[in-house]
């Protein structure tokens, strides 16, 4: 199947490894994938702070650009609600509406599109013995519904997704709210880090969760370890075939990098 | 209850630094509360449930002329007045002239939002008349001169020494006495006060149209004293909170206890159908129904906001909201707080009145789960912040920035540019002082970036 990649600006700029990962995993899955070069943002920004007519500019870009895919999959939940859920509500002519629900149809989340789309259950053994922590973001889980599927792709790759009271509250990221409401967000924030359980990797699919929990993590100096579904799921297929992750990821800079690290923390 | 939703960010900033103890019982007591909600959704067919609730509130929402009429008619017929308030002032005024009919001294009051909506409680005050609360959240903040917190626990931000130092200062109870031991010594002041009341004050939680029912749900058994026991018995209600039928008020009783406490149905349950009928029957001499507009048919008249009149007041939204759960009610700056609050009170008090409630939320949607008569929360916040931007309620920074986004996302070269300076720019010292990255970095380390961008890596070949 030809797959085009939708990366978002958040993966594109901060989760780049983990979009590649999601390029690795959908190529090992016998996708081609392709990568729209004309693609910007999705509009959410806009649309959350209640200025749609800007959100609309932005979908209207973004459904010519990926007007003849036959699959598009985007390495985050909250900007896939955006394409599936909001494009259709946002368009007042019958025929856009007609059109955002045709592509809506074809967008998928990662996870969703690989236990969906492609029926795949069990990607390896790559992350045996790896307790993880699952974050999933509220798009992901509320509007997308992807209640089991990141945690059925996790444990069918070898992983223990560890209980954790927290898991479905919001991060208190939201966008524009993080800086809006900057202190009730940090508390959202501490919230979900207070209730942690000791795991290896705190795992989300969604970017803008990790640099809100990463971000208010080692401000705190937690030393929790956060990395993006995408690459927990290449790793499942992949494990780590003797490469040092952290060293690829952050280039020597950092000894961990925004949630790309792979580094186990024992 | 006075308006202080403008000082939203400040106050919810003081709860959250200086007062940490509100956060642990605001926290505690609403994930067990949603708990227990989960569980009791989950024992039946809660989905069809909701969409049954919300389809009866629509019809009634969509025909509420015709059944306010239907209501009046009965209740009329039953024996009880009905009174009709434009706004807080007629409603005030309403019930304190039945006060001074009845030559009234003491009153007794069920927990009801409305008449905190109202401020009929400081007005009644002025007038020389003695209140008691008698739900005990509520009596507990009548002692401290506080405002409920939450529409189902109103005390639900104080912990259990809070209550035990207050009730030892003001009762004379042991400082260490248990939550039974406390309710004993408030029981024993309010009893007296029931039997010495000349009028009982309630809200009510459905009003049914076919029979002139005021039903009320409540845990205590202070609404059921403060109904039967006093002579007059004065129930004020918001129009939105009619039922059409009795068969109608059997479901929403049943889900709006599951919503509210997790229970399949209120620990007692009220029906009021008028006053006695004999000398010498159980039941008021008078029953007097006030029905309260302020501000509903505005809401009713929106074109979005309208939904938000489905409520039942169960909670259930501030429960589940990780939002509330950190400040507690408070810091909303008025009677309806949370999530439900931040969609209602733009509606009943102005948009403008009411900034920057809209914003208060991270559109999680848990809040649309949660609620009984499926309210879209999310989707009416989004539509306010729509009304907001369009009103220039907003910092004209924030609508110049996010244009910008827009005009630089519909030029691929431009956005591409743009993003990749604006990424880097963001994960240097200076950022810290740019407007928007400075609030963020007060509370978090900066992202840092990909040494290099997805497109870089793209170019270069994924291997």
């Amino acid at each position: 199947m030809k797959v085009a990649l939708f990366v978002t600006c958040l993966a594109d700029h901060y989760f780049a490894e983990a979009a590649a990962d999601a390029v690795r995993l959908l190529r090992h899955l016998g996708c081609e994938v392709t990568f729209p070069d004309a693609q910007t943002c999705c509009g959410q920004p806009a649309y959350n702070a209640g200025m749609s007519r800007e959100a609309v500019r932005m979908a209207d870009h973004t459904m010519e650009v990926f007007a003849d895919c036959e699959a598009v999959v985007l390495p985050s939940g909250s900007c896939a609600t955006m394409v599936k859920k909001f494009y259709p509500r946002l368009m007042e002519e019958a025929d856009r509406a007609v059109q955002a629900a045709a592509l809506a149809d074809r967008t998928f989340e990662l996870a969703e599109f690989i236990m969906r789309r492609l029926g795949v259950t069990r990607l390896g053994d790559g992350l045996a013995g790896r307790r993880v922590a699952l974050h999933q973001g509220c798009h992901a889980l509320r509007e997308l519904r992807l209640e089991t599927e990141p945690a059925v792709l996790l444990e069918g790759a070898g992983a223990e997704v560890v209980p954790w009271e927290a898991a479905e509250e919001c991060c208190g990221f939201g966008g524009l709210f993080s800086v809006k409401m900057t202190d009730v967000s940090a508390a959202l924030a501490d919230r979900k880090l207070d209730s942690l359980p000791r795991v290896d990797w705190v795992v989300s699919g969604d970017g803008g969760c990790i640099l809100q929990l990463d971000g208010r993590g080692r401000a705190r100096g937690d030393g929790v370890e956060f990395v993006h579904l995408a690459t927990a799921l290449w790793r499942g297929v992949d494990g780590w075939a003797g490469e040092a992750m952290a060293e690829r990821d952050s280039g020597g800079r950092h000894g961990r990098s925004n949630g790309q690290a792979g580094r186990r923390l024992e | 209850m006075s308006v202080r939703i403008s000082e939203y960010a400040t106050r919810s900033r003081e709860a959250i630094r200086d007062r940490p103890e509100v956060r642990t019982a605001v926290t505690g007591a609403t994930v067990a509360f949603d708990e227990k909600r989960r569980r009791a959704y989950g024992e039946v067919d809660a989905d069809s449930w909701r969409r049954w609730a919300e389809g009866v509130k629509n019809h009634l929402l969509t025909h509420l002329d015709d059944y306010l009429a239907e209501a009046e008619a009965q209740l009329e017929a039953n024996g009880a007045d009905v009174h009709w308030a434009r706004d807080a002032d007629e409603a005030r005024q309403i019930v304190l002239a039945l006060a001074a009919r009845h030559s009234a001294r003491s009153v007794v009051k069920g927990k009801s939002m409305l008449t905190e909506e109202v401020e009929l409680n400081p007005a009644l005050e002025r007038a020389g008349i003695e209140v008691y609360e008698t739900d005990l959240g509520e009596y507990i903040l009548q002692l401290l001169d506080e405002p409920p917190s939450h529409i189902v626990g109103p005390a639900i931000h104080k912990t259990l020494e809070q209550v035990q130092h207050l009730f030892a200062d003001r009762l004379e109870t042991d400082p260490g006495g248990d939550p039974d031991e406390l309710a004993r010594a408030a029981r024993d002041v309010l009893r007296d006060a029931f039997i010495n009341a000349d009028m009982g004050i309630t809200g009510g939680n459905f009003l049914v149209a076919e029979t002139g029912t005021v039903a009320l749900i409540e845990n205590e058994g202070n609404i059921r004293l403060t109904t039967s026991l006093p002579r007059v018995h004065v129930a004020l209600v918001g129009i939105e909170k009619l039922l059409p039928r009795m068969s109608d008020l059997a479901g929403f009783l049943q889900l709006t206890a599951r919503a509210a406490t997790g229970q399949p149905i209120g620990c007692f349950v009220s029906l009021v159908q008028g006053p006695a009928s004999a000398p010498g029957d159980d039941g008021p001499e008078e029953v007097h129904v006030v029905l309260v507009d302020n501000g509903r048919t505005d809401v009713l008249l929106h074109e979005h906001a309208w939904e938000a009149l489905r409520c039942v007041r169960c909670g259930a939204c501030l429960n589940t909201c990780p939002v509330y759960r950190q400040t507690g009610g408070h810091a909303y700056g008025w009677v309806y707080s949370g999530p439900i609050g931040s969609v209602l009170d733009p509606g009943l008090l102005g948009l403008h009145e009411a900034m920057p409630l809209p914003f208060a939320s991270s559109l999680c949607g848990a809040c649309f789960d949660a609620c009984p008569v499926r309210i879209p929360i999310p989707e009416l916040l989004l539509s306010w912040r729509e009304e907001a931007q369009q009103k220039g309620l907003t910092p004209w920074k924030e609508r110049a920035a996010l244009a910008g986004l827009a005009t630089a996302a519909t030029r691929p070269p431009l956005y591409r540019a743009a993003a990749r300076i604006g990424t880097r720019l963001g994960a240097t010292r200076a950022a810290r002082k740019l407007p928007m990255l400075s609030d963020w970095s007060n509370d978090r380390d900066l992202p840092r970036p990909s040494p290099h961008t997805f497109r870089q890596l793209w170019r270069q070949g994924i291997k």
